[in-house]
């Protein structure tokens, strides 16, 4: 058995993973990464890449908006093959009802310093004129964007690397706690600190920690430049995402800079294979469909699934583990999570990495930390 | 089609379905439509005169449900609902990448035989032959018959492999006829053994290649390259549904069972041994599937010998290793992303390789670049999912049981 | 019996056999078939349909394996960038 002693070591090199390795190297930490697969797998491999503000909550605003701004920053120095394209999203109204809410977030973001469009039926179809028609209209929000998270992945793990962060891949983690991981082929490494950041599998390694595999399902097809411009997704997702049981699927389609059409989305709580589940295909390309009739000529390519890591109140985990219940007395200090994100991991990752920083430092983060400490989960010790 | 045949005539309900406009895959490419008398004929003819649907321009997707299978038309899709299924999905060349073979006019042995037989006029073009595996001799002595200057035939086997293969042929006596014959056909080509192309060149198109023969580089000015380094089970299809597959080949007993009850295997998906082995394997499955055991129980003598020869197939016509050497840094291994062989040597698995160069992720589905890459690296393939070829939007999103019944009763080819 | 067809290749007429097919045509009209993702020229490769080299556009439907398809009397053939 070796030994080897760092500051953090961070179990999952997904985006998460590889965005807190760079921002905790960056601050001179010395800093170790484990994966049992390659970097940029698991829900970075799968998910769509989607760099998007999200207004379900204050709280999700705050870490969506921040780290939006933080990717802008990033992006000069962002390689080619990470595809960092500022196209924008349009959340797209199919009628009145959802137009009232097309203007309460165009309210909401305006008021927050988001720049947002109002787009009425004509705008919305010759911006998108492969939309069906008949549709009301939308919101333009131009800042956000999409990339490709496997290589984003990697261009943040290889900046840790050269700042001086160590990285082990192809190797299971069989236990964390106490300042030590133990791997499956029984090497211990030690660290002052521990950060989860295993997404769906998080719960795996920290027992009593509250994390579902939130199923999604993805389509991608062959070539077809200028089909669609912008991430379009249906205002129905946000019922999709936003509940907590039961399968749903929701119009969501983003244009590859290859000019690969991306379609999605899936959700499914239980479903623990990763099999693609055909009943649950053939409705999210109906859905497509509906919204996009050109799309049912395509030629497809392949199809995926991932799994998303979901929380209870949908908001991500980021800071210390105090255990499951408030009474947990192992006295184990040297636990950090960094998941949760259900859909936003991309989006949320740099956030997440300089606020869990800030935390391990003792820096002043610049949002309230608060709403994602896994201490607001704790439940109450029950008393015999 | 002998499995079809076979079935048919015990009275069984038969449809085939091909992607191809024509039956006769790719060795009988052209043979099944009764204008010439070949080899083909007399199974064509079985399969007409049996009653089989024919259903041609049909690529499976994917299987919705047990026992249903969503298919592409060329202008729509349909459901295939079976009892049983025998799955005859054949194989493909396996494409080894060296500096310039994505010049247009490399194609591969079985590639440029087929472009002739859909009407290319090869008549006083040159020809380099490369590559390995018996399809180079069947598709020289084709092109030579058809007027094509067939400049040399390259085959990477070494002399001492090629002659245990031709002693071997002892137990079967009908191959030494045929090699007899090819050779007769060949008579005035020049055959190098341990010869393997180093690079082709050309502006716009091909226009010379240079070959590694007795240890030295040898430049052919030529219109055509058609190599082919043998052949890989088309195995997707299979995996999809579930069959075991062990070292590329689909797993079968010897009535071409698969692990997947109802569905069988027959031919080169289960091991490559050519046009007899897949005659008697596709017999014994399409009687297996009809439930005639007895009938198919007669033909396993036969099958056992056909089974020997792919075996030595296989021994014989092993890859070797300086062609692993072939590929510059700037050489692309990946066709359809334009993926270099340099960005793909960083990686230690086709997964990560996939993930961060693309490679594989392009409309081929990893058909040209994964055996290669299988044999440059050593990697392991993934795991297949739907669909198993590329098909429409519409295709995939269509749900069974809502259909309309087609070729409900329609009977006879085309 | 031997009849011809006349399909159009990137707007110039091409006269073949009945039977051949688009990929043929292609190759006899001297044209690749389509540009590669880092702009190489490409032309038919397995002949088979498997490897997607040999795509053009017919009739306005891009992405079509020539090869696989026969040519038909005034059939529009484009390639693709």
């Amino acid at each position: 058995m070796s030994k080897a002693t760092y500051d953090v070591v961070i179990v999952g090199g997904g985006i998460v993973g590889a965005a807190c390795a760079d921002e905790l190297a960056g601050r001179g930490l010395r800093v170790a990464v484990v994966d049992r697969d390659v970097v940029g797998s698991g829900a970075t491999a799968a998910g769509m890449g989607h760099i998007v503000v999200m207004d379900d909550s204050e709280a999700q605003f705050g870490l969506t908006r921040y780290s939006q701004q933080l990717w802008q920053e990033l992006r000069p120095e962002l390689p080619d093959d990470v595809e960092y394209e500022q196209c924008g999203t349009i959340w797209v109204a199919a009628d009145e009802e959802e137009m009232i809410e097309v203007r309460r977030k165009r309210d909401y973001y305006g008021q927050r310093g988001v720049p947002t469009e109002i787009l009425d039926a004509q705008s919305l179809q010759s911006m998108e004129p492969n939309l069906r028609p008949g549709m009301a209209g939308g919101l333009l929000v131009p800042e956000d964007g999409v990339l490709y998270p496997p290589c984003a992945a990697r261009f943040l793990m290889e900046r840790a690397q050269q700042r001086g962060a160590k990285l082990r891949l192809d190797i299971p983690v069989a236990q964390i706690g106490m300042g030590q991981i133990r791997l499956t082929d029984d090497t211990q490494i030690s660290a002052e600190i521990i950060v989860n950041a295993a997404g769906a599998w998080a719960a795996d390694l920290t027992p009593g920690l509250e994390i579902k595999k939130r199923k999604g399902h993805l389509v991608i097809t062959d070539r077809y430049p200028g089909f669609v411009r912008h991430q379009l997704v249906e205002l129905g997702y946000l019922k999709s995402a936003h509940s907590v049981s039961g399968d749903s699927v929701a119009f969501n389609v983003q244009p590859r800079r290859t000019g690969q059409i991306l379609i999605g989305s899936s959700r499914q709580y239980g479903a623990d294979h990763k099999e693609v589940d055909n009943t649950m295909l053939v409705r999210m390309l109906q859905r497509a469909q509906e919204y996009m009739p050109g799309l049912a000529q395509m030629s497809t390519v392949r199809t995926w699934t991932g799994f998303r890591a979901a929380t209870p109140d949908k908001l991500p985990l980021i800071g210390p583990w105090t255990g499951a219940t408030t009474g947990d007395t192992t006295g184990d200090k040297s636990i950090y999570l960094a998941t949760g994100h259900e859909g936003l991991g991309i989006t949320a990752s740099l956030a997440t990495a300089r606020i869990l920083a800030d935390q391990i430092m003792g820096t002043k983060p610049e949002i309230p930390v608060e709403p994602y400490l896994p201490a607001r989960l704790a439940k109450e010790f029950a008393h015999a | 089609m002998a499995a079809a045949a076979r079935a048919a005539e015990c009275g069984v309900r038969v449809g085939i379905v091909d992607d191809n406009f024509r039956l006769g895959g790719q060795i009988w490419r052209g043979e099944s439509d009764g204008r010439q008398k070949t080899d083909a004929s007399p199974w064509a003819e079985r399969v007409r005169a049996s009653g089989v649907t024919v259903l041609c321009g049909l690529r499976v997707a994917h299987q919705q449900e047990s026992g249903v299978l969503v298919a592409e038309t060329p202008n729509g899709f349909c459901e295939l609902t079976y009892e049983k299924l025998v799955l005859a999905t054949g194989a493909r060349e396996r494409f080894l990448p060296f500096p310039g073979w994505t010049l247009p006019n490399v194609m591969g042995a079985g590639g440029l035989q087929a472009m002739v037989k859909c009407g290319l006029p090869i008549r006083g073009k040159r020809v380099v032959v490369a590559g390995t595996g018996p399809l180079l001799l069947a598709v020289a002595a084709y092109l030579h018959q058809h007027g094509a200057e067939v400049m040399m035939i390259c085959e990477q086997a070494a002399w001492a492999d090629l002659a245990s293969f031709v002693l071997a042929l002892f137990r079967w006596p009908g191959k030494i006829l045929q090699g007899i014959r090819l050779k007769r056909d060949l008579a005035g080509v020049p055959f190098a053994e341990n010869s393997w192309p180093l690079a082709a060149h050309g502006q716009q198109t091909l226009e010379s290649v240079t070959i590694s023969h007795a240890g030295k580089a040898e430049s052919i000015p030529c219109d055509y390259l058609a190599c082919g380094f043998h052949l890989v089970p088309n195995i997707e299809l299979p995996s999809l549904l579930g069959c075991a597959v062990a070292n590329g080949c689909v797993q079968v007993d010897d009535f071409q069972r698969t692990t997947v009850p109802s569905v069988f295997c027959a031919g080169e998906p289960t091991g490559v041994g050519g046009v007899e082995s897949a005659l008697i394997e596709g017999q014994i499955a399409g009687l297996a599937a009809a439930g005639r055991v007895t009938e198919a129980e007669a033909l396993l003598g036969e099958r056992r010998k056909a089974r020997r020869f792919a075996r030595l197939l296989d021994r014989t016509f092993r890859l070797r290793s300086e062609l692993r050497g072939l590929p510059l840094s700037e050489t692309l291994v990946c066709r359809c992303e334009d993926v270099s062989y340099s960005r793909l040597r960083q990686h230690s698995s086709w997964r990560a390789a996939k993930l961060h160069t693309r490679c594989g992720m392009g409309p081929c589905q990893g058909r040209v670049c994964g055996p290669a890459t299988q044999f440059l690296f050593k990697w392991n393939p993934d795991s297949v999912r739907p669909p198993v070829f590329p098909v429409r939007v519409e295709t995939l999103a269509a749900v069974t049981g809502q259909l309309p019944a087609q070729y409900s009763e329609v009977t006879g080819g085309q | 019996m031997h009849s011809q067809v006349t399909v159009r290749v990137n707007g110039t007429r091409v006269v073949v056999p009945s039977g051949t097919t688009v990929a043929v045509a292609m190759v006899r009209a001297g044209e690749p078939c389509r540009t590669s993702v880092s702009g190489e020229p490409r032309g038919p490769l397995c002949g088979m349909g498997i490897c997607f080299e040999c795509r053009v556009t017919i009739g306005g439907i891009p992405h079509c394996r020539s090869c696989q398809v026969l040519c038909e009397q005034g059939m529009e053939v484009t390639t693709e960038n």
